[in-house]
């Protein structure tokens, strides 16, 4: 067993985990934060991406241990408040989820790629870039789409702030 | 049409939940004093069990218990059924091998469980599931039909000799028989349909919780269909009598049929949670997925099509051999029948079909219903019969196709599918504009100046939906009748609940139906709720497959609807002191034609629940229900044009468009029915290019992980460009279709033709991976 001290979502947290534990596990586990999943076992479908540090990792491919002083977002935690967040609302707005359940890792990739990317996102980009995160459900034209509205709505609000 | 009634794109009321990671899927749910279970699966494809050793597992710390196969045959659960009954060509009924939930005896497929594990964390059911030792003795193993029809192949079930399930037979042999002894031309292929796996996102869990009290267990599960689920496991495996089990379908993260059927983890886990004592929650991984989950598909196939001198065709010979896995899953036997055989004429007048299919036992993971479930079969067998036929007897695809289409409806088919309505030439039209069809030779001889081998492909698709009525499923071996229930709940405050029978794991029920009620009666959908996916709370339905929840529970609940209103103008018309016939609803208030009075619904609402001035005789409160059986399949039909650029230095295919025109009849959202195309199109072209279940000689899985199973990504694919044309279904008074699986049923045939168009040469299989289509080019 280790103790691993890390902020999740803005929050400190300290647990106890077995050595063994995925830093995915720790989130479901023992933070009850079921929003990031789990959909695979070889690190192919992105359900669990959330952010470390700002990047956006596969929760499902490293230790809790690793992530010991990180700063992590989940998916919980990108809304303030009420508002969402402009990629949530994108896909929202253009039917980018079906079933929901690769939605989570979807939309913590995608902004990692509106930061990556800024202005120089195309539709080419994105398929590209959405390479790790499987989805079965929508083909992928409407969360592209999806994609492609939020960096336009991120950047909109980057300006405002 | 309201903003918010039929016809509105409305974003999806359930989106909230998803995209704030709020969902509640099976796996996000504690029990107090929840175990975990963990399978021992078999390695082997054919094996018998000759002694298994728990004693070690048993020792390691956190271990509840290790169950046997042995053990849940001694407590008399019952083995897994088949629940549509297909009669052979001899008369005799289909041959079913026993399946128990845990093999006691002999494994027949690799992933097969023998035992399960319960610890108190999945981490040590896991560790202790390494240290139980089975002791195999290996049999030879058949891996695919070939393998298994040949003479002296090893047998899987004594029950099955030659391991043949079934030789089901189809239409009118002799008049065939003479259709091809008049032709003119006879176009012959041979096509095999690659097997899928499934792959919904969410991988297949439950949780079962038994309370010893009231001898009442409550199962969570990744179900379609909870209602069937609770049937199944009450009347077929003895857990329970139904009012003692209470099965909970909750969020469900994708099905595309594989969450149909009931499987030997949930059996297990609620007769583990009452042997235990304690919950007992099992949560599969993809591998687990690839192993257990029903796979789809996997056919392979001769077929000839007759035409006469005029290239009309004249006749339909078909032999398909259909690999059912190790075991005949819930409605496997159905697929490669009475829903691939009965939509073997396509979109075309065909005269005299015949075709004959072969149900084979091999050692692979059993194949059921997926996303399409035997449509896609048919459809890709005649589209690429189509394209085969053109390019043989020299004639434009389209012309061919036209020429042949069913133009007056209804239409009786040789293969008993009476079809309603449809305009093949309409969809057709709007495909071929959308793609510049006519423009597609001056674009293929440009590329050509490139160095790229562009070319086209065509596929006019026609699906049955629905999975109804009841009567006529009945009457072709169907174990369940395929109506849909639905209960409208108003309350005092006017606002209303919906239940439904149909289940939604990512259609957007929960904002379609409701749009239903928007439309009727001008209420802010936020007014209305949509409840499903728990037998508590829902008397009873069928679920969702077949793309029929539309269709069949939408229907369901206008029926339910019209009955409220009905009484809910009584109402109004007593309090306006008016006739009810003069009675109208207009924006939420039920208003005297032609003057100004009105009460607004929540009055109406509140006056059937104080039941103070309410029509002599009448019952106080407002909630109706009603069970709706369709009087017939519905009929979505479309077409599909894939134009596309192979790399003849290194087989590579990239799209150049994909234009998709549907049928659907009436759509209730568009922007919800364009998902759900664009998803199917995706696994239709996930099929033609990608997706392969591969099992060795010795029936050892190669594709069991997505490292191994291409499943198609974002940059695999191109955007859509998507139109419909309408012809109202007749069968339903929404005049729906049905939109779920038309993708995945038409897609395939026109990326096939289209890489054989640009390469020049016919016989291509899937998956065209760049490796096969190099080799296709470059065979001599």
């Amino acid at each position: 067993m280790s103790t691993v001290k890390l902020t999740v979502n803005g929050k400190a947290v300290s647990v106890d985990v077995e050595d063994r534990t995925l830093l995915v596990q720790l989130l479901r586990e023992n933070l009850n934060l079921t929003g990031t999943h789990v959909g695979c076992d070889t690190s192919q479908c992105g359900a669990c991406v959330v952010h470390m540090d700002g990047k956006a990792v596969k929760s499902c491919t490293m230790l809790a241990g690793q992530a010991d002083g990180a700063n992590v977002t989940t998916i919980e935690g990108i809304a303030k408040g009420d508002e969402l967040h402009p990629m949530q609302a994108a896909f929202r707005d253009n039917h980018g989820l079906q079933c929901g359940y690769c939605t989570p890792g979807m939309i913590m990739s995608a902004i990692d790629i509106v930061h990556r990317h800024g202005g120089g996102l195309d539709e080419a980009t994105v398929r590209r870039e959405l390479e790790g995160n499987i989805c079965r459900c929508t083909g992928y034209h409407n969360i592209v789409k999806a994609v492609l509205d939020a960096a336009g709505r991120m950047k909109v609000s980057q300006a405002a702030e | 049409m309201g903003v918010e009634g039929i016809g509105a794109r409305v974003v999806r009321k359930e989106d909230k939940r998803f995209i704030t990671g709020k969902g509640r899927y099976v796996d996000d749910i504690k029990l107090q004093g929840m175990t975990h279970a963990h399978f021992v699966r078999s390695p082997h494809a054919h094996a018998k069990v000759k002694g298994i050793d728990s004693s070690a597992a048993l020792k390691m710390p956190g271990v509840v218990a290790v169950l046997t196969g042995q053990q849940i045959v001694d407590d008399k659960v019952g083995n897994l059924i088949c629940g549509w009954a297909i009669t052979s060509k001899d008369g005799s009924p289909m041959k079913m091998g026993a399946w128990p939930a845990m093999a006691p005896e002999t494994v027949r497929f690799v992933g097969q469980a023998v035992a399960v594990v319960i610890a108190d964390t999945k981490n040590l059911a896991r560790d202790a599931a390494e240290a139980v030792v089975v002791d195999y003795e290996e049999l030879p193993a058949v891996a695919d039909v070939h393998a298994a029809i040949k003479a002296g192949a090893q047998q899987l079930h004594p029950e099955a000799p030659g391991n043949q399930v079934y030789d089901w037979v189809i239409g009118d042999e002799g008049a065939t028989d003479a259709a091809f002894a008049k032709a003119a031309n006879v176009v012959k292929l041979d096509v095999t349909n690659n097997r899928l796996a499934p792959n919904a996102m969410e991988p297949r869990a439950a949780i079962a919780d038994y309370d010893a009290a009231e001898e009442h267990f409550t199962l969570y599960t990744t179900s379609q269909n909870p209602h069937v689920a609770r049937l199944v496991l009450s009347a077929f495996y003895n857990i329970a009598p139904e009012h003692k089990l209470r099965v909970i379908a909750p969020d469900v993260g994708g099905g595309f049929g594989s969450k149909i059927f009931i499987y030997p983890e949930e059996m297990v886990a609620l007769w583990a949670s009452k042997k235990v004592g304690r919950p007992v929650k099992w949560t599969g991984d993809r591998t687990e997925a690839f192993l257990t989950d029903a796979h789809g598909r996997d056919h392979v196939t001769h077929a000839e099509m007759a035409f006469d001198a005029n290239n009309k065709i004249t006749g339909l010979k078909v032999k398909t051999y259909a690999n059912f896995g190790a075991y005949m899953s819930l409605f496997s036997s159905s697929v490669p029948t009475y829903l691939y055989a009965t939509l073997l004429s396509g979109q075309y007048n065909i005269p005299a079909i015949h075709a004959e299919v072969i149900g084979v036992y091999t050692n692979t993971t059993p194949v059921d219903a997926y996303r399409g479930a035997g449509r896609p079969e048919a459809s890709y067998l005649i589209e690429r019969l189509m394209e085969t036929a053109a390019r043989q007897l020299k004639v434009d695809p389209a012309a061919l196709r036209r020429s042949n289409f069913i133009t007056e409806f209804p239409h009786q088919t040789p293969v008993i599918m009476a079809y309603d309505v449809g305009d093949f030439n309409a969809s057709l039209d709007a495909a071929m504009k959308a793609i510049d069809y006519a423009g597609f030779a001056a674009r293929k001889a440009k590329a050509k100046t490139e160095g790229k081998l562009r070319g086209i492909g065509l596929s006019c698709y026609i699906e049955a939906c629905g999975i109804a009525p009841s009567k006529a499923v009945g009457s072709l071996g169907a174990g369940v009748g395929l109506w849909e229930s639905a209960e409208v709940r108003v309350n005092p405050v006017g606002t209303i609940e919906i239940l439904t029978g149909s289940h939604s794991h990512g259609q957007g029920h929960e904002t379609t139906f409701c749009q239903l009620v928007a439309e009727r009666l001008g209420v802010p959908i936020s007014q209305v709720s949509i409840v499903h996916g728990d037998t508590d709370k829902v008397q009873f339905g069928m679920g969702t497959y077949g793309s029929r929840s539309a269709a069949v529970g939408l229907t369901a609940i206008l029926k339910a609807m019209e009955k409220m209103e009905s009484k809910a103008k009584k109402i109004a018309a007593h309090a306006l002191e008016a006739s009810e016939g003069d009675i109208v609803i207009e924006n939420g208030e039920f208003k005297v034609a032609g003057t100004d009075k009105a009460i607004a619904f929540p009055m109406v609402a509140l006056a059937a629940y104080t039941a103070h001035n309410l029509p002599d005789g009448m019952e106080p409160g407002l909630k109706e229900s009603a069970f709706y059986d369709p009087t017939n399949f519905t009929f979505p039909a479309g077409a599909y044009i894939c134009e596309l650029e192979v790399d003849a230095g290194t087989g590579k295919t990239s799209f150049v468009n994909f234009v998709a025109a549907d049928d659907f009849g009436r759509l209730i959202n568009p922007m919800i029915v364009e998902g759900q195309v664009h998803g199917g199109l995706a696994q239709g072209i996930g099929q033609a290019l990608l997706e392969h279940a591969i099992y060795d000689a010795n029936g050892q899985p190669v594709t069991a992980s997505f490292m191994d199973y291409s499943m198609p990504r974002a940059d695999d694919l191109p955007s859509f460009n998507l139109s419909h044309t309408t012809t109202l279904c007749p069968g339903n008074p929404l005049g729906i279709k049905g939109c779920g699986e038309a993708g995945a049923i038409g897609a395939s045939a026109a990326v096939i033709n289209a890489i054989t168009d640009a390469i020049g040469k016919n016989n291509l299989e899937m998956p065209a991976t760049p490796d096969r289509v190099w080799r296709t080019i470059h065979a001599a």
